[in-house]
């Protein structure tokens, strides 16, 4: 077989794979009955496991790591089904170039939604569980033994009969010629004996000596460093520059246009590039869209709630003539604004560019979007593209969907060929430059009949569709199902209460500002719409929180469950200390349940101290309970940084917010006391980085409420000169 | 030409003197574990030890620290021993992401050389440091562990 020169490289030991610390794997493909093998030339016994000869085991995972802890529960469930001795087990990232090359052989990149064990759980399993029986069957012919009279335990096989034993790394060779079993039966979960273990995390050690090198710490020989900056304005442009004075700077190397709306200064090094941007004079041209505000998006979604037309998404009975006939009507407005990420590891991305060949290092959620993008941007076919994975320095949906760093990347490598090119936005660049979390307001009504039974719910949603932004073929219709997360009639983000006259819709209304996905997406406003005005609407019943909620979720055991969990744990109904007031919340959400009760005091009126928060997940299984337990108290921080701390305004068209003096984050003096209740009750998958989250705020607001009397409606509480303390 | 000590170690760098240590640190010296996260020392993730006590190096010049004695986040373990902040680290399984506890570790390396026992509030005062994964609840336990070690 003829190799051309790009099937050589993707046939044998990937480029990239000797820099950067052994970053990306090198991989043999098979022909014929050749042995697939690593870099390091270790046999591959299926695509997910490479036997070393010291019986060391490396699992490949194709989701990336951000902090979530996936690398970890993913090699728990392969290594599981594999019978291997986990304290040998290593993982590594196989390349989105060897997925296009072996036709997505390790499945979905996209590490988003909280998916990465609950869409991958069956075919990862099944990788291990292949790998075990095809290494007991080498063993086995070797033995000239039947199979069944063989097995495997912690990389050993044993033959019973005769007790002969052999390991894992002895057999590799010879397992990795016989043929990948397609018909793979899995554990019964009761068997688990490592997936539901709280093991330590595979990938601690080097984060805490400075040894992992994430996208912002690569370095490639003759590397250079650039430094850009984009239009301001959302949809604007470069009109002009004046670098005289730049290009004569120490280290500068080129000044290059990046697209119609960015210019970029290459220089040996990055602080140099961008002392060198600094001083370039240049003339934006912000277009009609400058002349956007905050105050004229509010007004655009305000126009929305009561806007004749709108997207249904969940309906039953007739919630107009129950409210129309209420004994009691309840109406409230709540809003939502935009967010950035702010990952602490800015926007970055590294490229090699040649006529034949367009390489890329960088921290992404989605290498095959990112490799995608590099084929897009470089104009080269996707087979003269490729991609390495390194370590995100956060992701949370900011690193999914959009490479726009990337392509920017890309662009500047190609002004110099053969030269790789490291591109690192500053932390102002970041703010000004995110995919932000959606702008929404909403407008609740409720009726209550006499009793204080509530008889009809409508809500209407307004505001912005990140589908539409980004995935327009995803729409149905033109409506954004995505939207309305925790408010569907059923499904993995269903609406959770049971109410004889319902209607939720959506008034689309679209800003210039680009919307992505924002750790939770929709859900974090969802949830503080729903979940504070439920205690709106139970207080104007005369109720308590937690029966008034019960009620309504007779139908719903499992988000029932959960809360009652936080209800009974938090203390809910029973007397609290002087001054100490609690909130409840729940939703469903990434196919899981959670449910949070917040215990807070309020001093001055204005000044929260949050005590403890008592938090309920079942994720359906608990693949690792310690991990688990840490994205349940980091979601915390990350929505009650929220709450009370962030927004980004528009002004003149972009945003005012550049770096974290004005876009604050929150500290360990603020950090509540979390306790997590891990409820897993089996027969379904539930994702667990996200659905936490959402129900940080409503818990909070809801106790804010009990301590103050005052509703507040509108995140985030800084501009009601509330601080968290 | 400014002389830097690092980790015990003499670098004589051609550079702007107004370039910030970490620069100078991640770029001429090549140690890219301290990080760069906001460059208006709101962050911490930059944080270095200069003389034993923490320093933000996105805001100092690199001329400041000449003549100082710098500690970065490479040169805490000694040989392969640990710190016992890093051990600490360890058997908490602290980090999630991991992009700011390099800043964090030496943050509180440095408290507790001022403070080997250091209370809740001690720990609310000192660290200030931005973590968006949302790691606090296990670094103050991991703190209070290494307080014992």
């Amino acid at each position: 077989m003829a190799f051309n020169p790009e099937m050589n490289r993707r046939s044998f030991i990937v480029g990239g794979a000797a820099v950067g610390g052994g970053l990306a794997l090198g991989l043999q493909i098979p022909f014929g009955a050749a042995v697939a093998r690593a870099a390091d030339g270790s046999p591959e016994v299926g695509a997910w496991v490479v036997i070393r000869a010291d019986d060391t085991v490396v699992i490949r995972i194709a989701r990336s790591e951000m902090g979530q802890g996936t690398l970890t529960g993913l090699a728990q469930m392969v290594a599981e089904e594999l019978e291997c001795d986990w304290s040998r087990v290593r993982t590594e990232y196989p390349t989105p170039g060897q997925s296009v090359a072996r036709k997505r052989v390790w499945g979905d990149f996209a590490t988003v939604g909280s998916r990465g064990i609950r869409m991958s759980h069956d075919y990862v399993r099944k990788g291990g569980a292949a790998a075990r029986m095809m290494l007991v069957q080498a063993a086995a012919d070797a033995w000239k033994v039947p199979v069944s009279e063989c097995s495997a335990v912690n990389s050993v096989i044993t033959h019973k009969p005769s007790g002969r034993k052999t390991t894992y790394g002895k057999v590799a060779v010879a397992a990795a010629k016989l043929e990948v079993p397609k018909d793979v039966a899995l554990k019964d979960p009761k068997d688990w004996k490592l997936i539901g273990k709280p093991v330590k995390r595979l990938d601690t050690i080097d984060k805490l000596t400075g040894k992992q090198v994430y996208g912002a710490d690569l370095k490639l020989p003759g590397m250079l460093n650039a430094a850009i900056k984009d239009c301001p304005v959302f949809g604007g442009k470069l009109k002009s520059f004046d670098a005289a004075k730049a290009e004569r700077m120490p280290g500068v190397k080129k000044i290059v246009r990046v697209g119609e709306s960015a210019i970029a200064v290459v220089a040996d090094t990055w602080w140099r590039a961008k002392t060198a941007l600094d001083a370039i004079a240049i003339d934006w041209d912000g277009g009609e869209n400058a002349k956007v505000s905050s105050a004229s998006i509010a007004e655009i979604l305000k126009e929305g709630l009561t806007a004749e037309q709108a997207f249904v998404h969940n309906q039953n009975g007739d919630s107009k003539a129950a409210i129309a006939s209420a004994a009691k009507k309840i109406e409230a407005v709540y809003a939502y604004p935009f967010q950035n990420h702010a990952t602490m590891e800015p926007m970055n991305a590294t490229a090699r560019y040649t006529a034949s060949l367009c390489e890329v290092w960088c921290p992404t959620q989605n290498g095959e979007g990112a490799l995608a993008t590099t084929a897009a941007a470089s104009g080269l076919p996707i087979e003269k593209c490729e991609v390495y994975k390194l370590h995100l320095g956060g992701g949370f949906g900011r690193r999914g969907a959009i490479h726009d760093y990337v392509r920017q990347a890309v662009l500047i490598a190609m002004e110099l060929p053969g030269t790789p090119v490291k591109l690192l936005w500053t932390r102002e660049e970041d703010m000004l430059h995110g995919r932000y979390h959606p702008v929404m307001q909403a407008k609740l009504t409720g009726a209550l009949d006499a009793s204080g039974n509530l008889t009809g719910l409508h809500i209407r949603l307004s505001g912005q569709s990140i589908l539409a932004a980004v995935f327009p073929g995803a729409l149905d219709k033109g409506k954004d199902p995505l939207t309305f997360q925790g408010f569907w009639p059923s499904g993995d983000q269903s609406f959770e209460y049971s109410i004889p006259n319902l209607l939720i819709e959506h008034a689309m209304r679209n800003t210039h500002v680009p919307p992505g996905f924002w750790r939770g997406v929709n859900i974090n406003q969802n949830a503080i719409f729903l979940e504070c005005f439920m205690d709106e609407l139970a207080d104007a019943a005369g109720q308590d929180a937690l029966e008034f909620r019960r009620k309504l979720m007779a139908n719903h055991p499992k988000s029932l469950a959960v809360l009652n969990a936080v209800a009974e744990k938090g203390d809910w109904g029973k007397p609290a200390p002087q001054g100490v007031h609690r909130g409840l919340a729940h939703f469903r959400a990434f196919g899981s349940y959670v449910a949070a009760c917040a215990e807070i005091s309020v001093s001055s009126g204005s000044k929260v101290k949050i005590h403890r928060i008592v938090a309920a997940t079942d994720p359906g299984y608990a693949v690792n309970p310690a991990q688990i337990e840490r994205q349940v108290s980091g979601s915390f921080v990350y929505g009650l940084s929220a709450l009370f701390m962030q927004e980004c305004t528009v002004k003149d068209g972009r945003m005012e917010q550049e770096n974290f003096d004005t876009y604050n984050s929150m500290r360990i003096a603020q950090m509540p006391k979390v306790e997590s209740i891990i409820a897993p009750s089996g027969g379904f998958w539930g994702g667990v980085g996200e659905p936490t989250i959402c129900v940080a705020a409503p818990a909070v607001l809801n106790a804010f409420f009990r301590a103050t009397g005052k509703r507040i409606r509108s995140v985030p509480l800084k501009n009601y000169g509330i601080e968290l303390v | 030409m400014i002389r830097l000590n690092i980790n015990g170690k003499t670098h004589d760098l051609d550079i702007d003197p107004n370039t910030p240590l970490l620069w100078a640190i991640r770029e001429q010296v090549g140690l890219t574990g301290t990080k760069y996260g906001c460059g208006v020392a709101q962050c911490g993730a930059c944080t270095v030890h200069m003389d034993g006590a923490s320093v933000r190096s996105c805001g100092i010049p690199v001329s400041a620290a000449a003549g100082r004695k710098i500690t970065t986040i490479e040169g805490l373990a000694k040989g392969n021993v640990m710190h016992k902040v890093q051990k600490a680290w360890l058997a908490h399984d602290v980090p999630q992401c991991g992009y700011c506890q390099s800043g964090m570790i030496m943050a509180v390396v440095a408290l507790l050389r001022e403070k080997p026992r250091p209370t809740n509030a001690d720990i609310d005062a000192a660290i200030t440091n931005i973590c968006r994964c949302g790691t606090f609840q296990q670094v103050r336990a991991a703190i209070h562990a290494a307080a014992k070690a």
